[in-house]
């Protein structure tokens, strides 16, 4: 290691120098790096010279939406961050939060979506890989993942390529990392066709005591590249992600990287040992920008400097030149920060897991991001400009004339036409949608870890905390059509589903990651959509008291120039206290009680039922009144801690019946029947298949039932009985004041469970 | 009653398998794949994962670690082996089990609870079970079809080696109840001797209400108090 002739103190001027065979910094080039004018301006102005290209790469990079949130970071600071236990917010590799008993949960989410369009088996099996090493960076065993995917329509075929191969690599990195994947969402909307959604969500746990940060601490440590070989794939991954998607995308299939489970759980491992011993002070996933980020962002972190020589990298093919070296995003790879004199115990433990670790660079005090090459410098910037001095941008958002035309459509006639609703509720019941996800599920290991107390199928995940009474519960949540129709009133209905999710199960909701997939951000309509929902999802998570720790921004989801449904995936944990208080969504006995908390509307705006029948997203969504909401949950969590109720669901996509349906169908191979009695005085289409919020479906025994209304009571919140669970040889049965919905339970088993499987029937993957 | 558990690089339920043998009652100890000795202990156990990534085949990597030569000695010496889903695989890859696991009919990985049919209850890992018990337990595998020629499946059936079969709730080993296209719904078997078995299905995480049943327990009972009535073997 060379070290550097003149430290100037100042932290700006500096002399690194071209290398034989950059090209030119031209106009052209620098728009090339997605860089505007003005951000190149003050470029110049932080380096007070022109960047070297080596440079140029290296602020593309940091300054990319991905890693920069240019467009967003504003916007966010809205969000609430902070309560008494959050241990960690924002702006680390993962949020942490004090769970109790000296035990910390660490918890993020993050999309793929970009590289899962082009290619769906490696784009999300390395989705999962990074989101494994941003929870167990922070220094928490990985004990769950859950995923959002949000995709075109099954019917089209690229649609079921990419969704098979999304699934098949999701569950081939889980499984073979070890961690149970225990929930998530899956929606179907044409709107995402081209540009699907893939957002995976990790949880991990910890001793409050073992938590490390991605920090360059102490000047003359060492800082060590730790796992796989640097190579030329992934190349400019961070600034492929935010651009659009197009024709053109497909040839960027090498800006995918390529994913190795194996090597990942070896790291995992590996870095869960350095941590517990001692022997590093700071650890980070070189992800997004590879080795740029993860030096430059511990750097900026700790106030300190790096230097790091591109030399001494091992990589996987000779002649590669720092820029690529820089830039590359090969994956399963981190940056470690090793004590000074650690450096043999911290390569011992490596080489027990089999694993490679180089020192390529050190800590030191000047505040500078510097590269060498050998004796050349051919990088030297100030760190903190470089990951804090990205421009940040707030734009006039407009709400699209289209999209509020949609909105204001007068829907009476839906409301008023009176079909067969047992015809009506079984193609509902057949909309993949609504219909079982258990063929995605199945392909993913729900089990191992010994701990998963509810597995996916229900309303929230859950896993125990072993040791403890207590276990951990979570849930991913967003309606995409909601959101299109109103970004407020969608978000805050996506955080209000969460809290509802978890509560059902018994957890206690405590905190959210968010993942925000939205289309360009430089147009206005899209900037109005984000706009709206973050401020939904703040006035819904002040009132819930769940902070938002962290997540990710995912813009420029868009295909030839048309954007996704805005999609804000709420990840929400929660904390159950006592295991014995799980309740799970099925229904339990024939002679239960089934009651319904919450009020049913007249409202039919984004529903399911509109989609199916019509295939139209219009109408005003659902309307969330938040404090109904939380009385709702808070009545509904307090029941199930005095063990008065056998199960519980949400009322959400599909509306009662299809909620009631779930219900009958929970414990898969023996359903229950239905025979419920509505008397409610609306319309029935709405009453039956309408989205509204706040409405919990619970059964309990016939004998409690007059202490759960007495308790809604005392909560303020409408609860009446609605019918009774009978044998499964009965019929599902729903009458209402001028209809009857009634279909065998076979025929009902059959279309939720079959729908999703027939469809992939013969649908290959990678 | 001591149990080496060994880890392989890519193993994920060794962890698992470890807890429930404390649960149970023994003593567990891992044993890193590159050792040479299993030290002095009453029963070994290969966990389930993904050994070495699955690169080359499942579970045939493995077979060349060290440690395998020692496994095959304590096996020889009538030492009970248990091999669960890679550990099956495993123990079929070194020759210590006739077969070997394709992949899945379905072509996909198949995580879900099974039920299983106890086929002898004579065995020193299923004698604390009642013939034709119905078990449930979960699987978690992209290979686990379970092959063998007609020849070995007649033996292995003669000579009541096949512990395990997927059934329907009714016992039935119908097509719908297996779950991977197994040889006549074959999902665990035993050695020649007796000592050695493998099964895909995961006992260690049925050992707890709380996990959704408790039915892989009474195999471990089994296999731990083995050894006061080792004599029999």
């Amino acid at each position: 290691m060379t070290a550097r002739p003149e430290d100037t103190g100042t932290k700006t001027i500096s002399n690194a120098t071209p290398r034989e065979g950059d090209p030119p910094i031209t106009t052209k080039l620098v728009e090339e790096h997605g860089l505007s004018a003005a951000e190149y301006a003050r470029i110049l102005d932080i380096l007070g010279r022109e960047p070297t290209f080596t440079e140029l790469g290296v602020f593309s990079a940091m300054w990319s939406e991905h890693c920069g949130y240019k467009n967003s970071k504003r916007l966010l600071r809205l969000l609430p961050t902070t309560a008494p236990w959050v241990i960690q917010g924002p702006g680390e590799n993962a949020g942490v939060i004090d769970i109790g008993g000296g035990l910390a949960l660490a918890f993020k989410i993050e999309s793929h979506n970009h590289p899962s369009a082009v290619e769906p088996y490696q784009g999300a099996a390395t989705g999962v890989g990074g989101i494994l090493r941003d929870v167990f960076t922070m220094g928490a065993r990985p004990i769950a993942v859950l995923d959002s995917l949000h995709f075109g329509d099954l019917n089209s075929g690229r649609v079921r390529y990419l969704f098979a191969g999304v699934v098949k690599g999701i569950g081939d990195y889980g499984n073979c990392v070890g961690i149970p994947n225990i929930g998530g969402e899956v929606f179907f909307h044409r709107g995402y066709e081209g540009n699907p959604v893939v957002n995976a969500m990790c949880l991990g746990l910890m001793k409050v005591e073992n938590l490390i940060k991605g920090e360059a601490e102490g000047v003359g440590n060492f800082l060590m590249a730790v796992g796989a070989r640097t190579g030329r794939d992934g190349i400019h991954g961070a600034t492929f992600a935010s651009e659009e998607l197009s024709d053109d995308s497909h040839a960027s299939r090498p800006q995918v990287q390529v994913g190795d489970p194996f090597t990942e759980k070896l790291l995992l491992e590996a870095s869960l040992e350095l941590i517990k011993g001692g022997h590093i002070t700071g650890i980070q996933d070189m992800g997004a920008a590879g080795i740029t980020s993860s030096a430059a962002e511990m750097a900026g972190r700790s106030g300190n400097g790096v230097e790091i020589d591109m030399n001494l990298v091992p990589v996987r093919e000779p002649g590669m030149t720092p820029y690529e070296i820089l830039l590359s995003e090969s994956q399963e790879r981190m940056l470690v920060v090793a004590k000074s004199g650690s450096e043999k115990s911290v390569r011992d433990i490596l080489t027990k897991w089999e694993l490679e670790a180089e020192e390529i660079g050190r800590v030191t005090d000047d505040g500078l991001f510097r590269v060498l090459e050998g004796d050349r410098v051919v990088a030297e910037i100030p760190s903190l400009p470089l990951t804090e001095g990205c421009p940040t941008y707030e734009r006039e958002g407009i709400e699209s004339e289209e999209i509020r035309e949609l909105r204001s459509m007068d829907l009476t006639r839906f409301s008023e036409e009176v079909p067969d609703h047992s015809e009506v509720f079984m193609k509902l019941m057949a909309s993949p949608n609504i219909a079982s996800k258990r063929w995605v599920y199945r392909q993913y290991d729900t089990t191992v870890r010994t701990n998963t107390a509810i597995r996916p199928g229900g309303d929230a995940g859950v896993v125990r905390l072993r040791g403890t009474r207590r276990a951990v519960a979570a849930t991913t949540d967003c309606n995409g059509r909601h959101v299109y129709l109103n970004p407020r009133v969608g978000a805050m209905g996506a955080v209000a589903e969460a809290a509802r999710n978890l509560v059902c199960v018994g957890a206690l909701p405590t905190a959210i990651t968010n993942n925000l997939n939205f289309g360009n951000p430089l147009k206005s309509h899209i900037y109005y959509q984000f706009r709206e929902a973050v401020l939904g999802m703040s006035e819904a998570c002040k009132l819930f008291e769940t902070p938002v720790t962290g997540g990710n921004v995912s813009f420029y989801n868009e295909t030839d120039g048309v954007a996704i449904l805005p999609t804000p995936v709420i990840g929400m944990v929660g904390v159950v206290e006592d295991v014995d208080h799980l309740t799970s969504h099925a229904f339990q006995n024939a002679g239960d009680v089934i009651l319904l908390l919450g009020n049913n509307t007249d409202e039919l705006g984004g529903s399911e039922y509109i989609q199916v029948l019509e295939g139209l997203v219009a109408g005003e969504p659902p309307s969330v009144d938040l404090l109904a909401e939380r009385r709702l949950q808070h009545a509904v969590l307090a029941m199930i801690q005095q063990n008065l109720l056998h199960s519980a669901h949400d009322v959400s996509d599909g509306g009662l019946a299809c909620a009631l349906a779930e219900s009958a169908l929970g414990q898969e191979e023996s359903p229950l029947g239905v025979e419920v009695t509505l008397h409610d005085d609306l319309p029935t289409t709405p009453l039956l298949f309408g989205e509204a919020h706040g409405r919990i479906i619970t059964s309990c025994d016939p004998g409690s039932v007059d202490e759960v209304l007495r308790r809604a009571k005392r909560h303020g919140v409408p609860c009446r009985s609605i019918g009774t669970v009978v044998p499964g040889k009965y019929n599902f049965r729903i009458a209402g004041k001028d209809t009857i919905l009634e279909v065998d339970m076979g025929t009902l088993s059959q279309l939720f469970f079959d729908t999703i499987p027939n469809l992939m029937d013969g649908a290959s993957s990678s | 009653m001591r149990v080496s558990i060994i880890t392989f690089p890519g193993s994920n339920c060794d962890y698992d398998l470890f807890k429930c043998v404390q649960l149970v009652g023994g003593e567990p100890q891992f044993r890193w794949h590159r050792e040479q000795e299993l030290g002095d202990v009453d029963a070994v156990m290969l966990p389930g994962g993904f050994s070495y990534g699955d690169h080359l085949r499942a579970g045939a990597i493995a077979t060349m670690s060290p440690i395998m030569d020692a496994v095959k000695r304590f096996a020889r010496d009538g030492g009970p082996v248990l091999g669960i889903c890679n550990g099956f695989q495993m123990l079929c890859e070194a020759g210590l089990l006739e077969g070997a696991l394709l992949r899945n009919r379905s072509l996909l990985f198949a995580s879900q609870d099974v039920l299983l049919r106890v086929e002898n209850t004579s065995s020193i890992f299923t004698q604390d079970y009642v013939p034709k018990q119905i078990l449930r337990m979960p699987i978690a595998h992209a290979e686990g079809n379970y092959y063998a020629d007609t020849k070995t499946l007649d033996r292995l059936e003669a000579e009541g080696r096949v512990l395990f079969r997927y059934t329907d709730a009714l016992g039935e080993a119908t097509d719908n109840a297996n779950p991977n296209g197994s040889a006549r719904s074959i999902a665990g078997i035993l050695n020649e001797a007796g000592n050695v078995m493998g099964m895909m299905p995961h006992p260690e995480r049925a050992v707890e209400d709380i996990l959704g049943s408790m039915d892989g327990f009474d195999l471990f009972k089994a296999l731990l108090s083995h050894r006061s009535r080792l004599g029999a073997v």
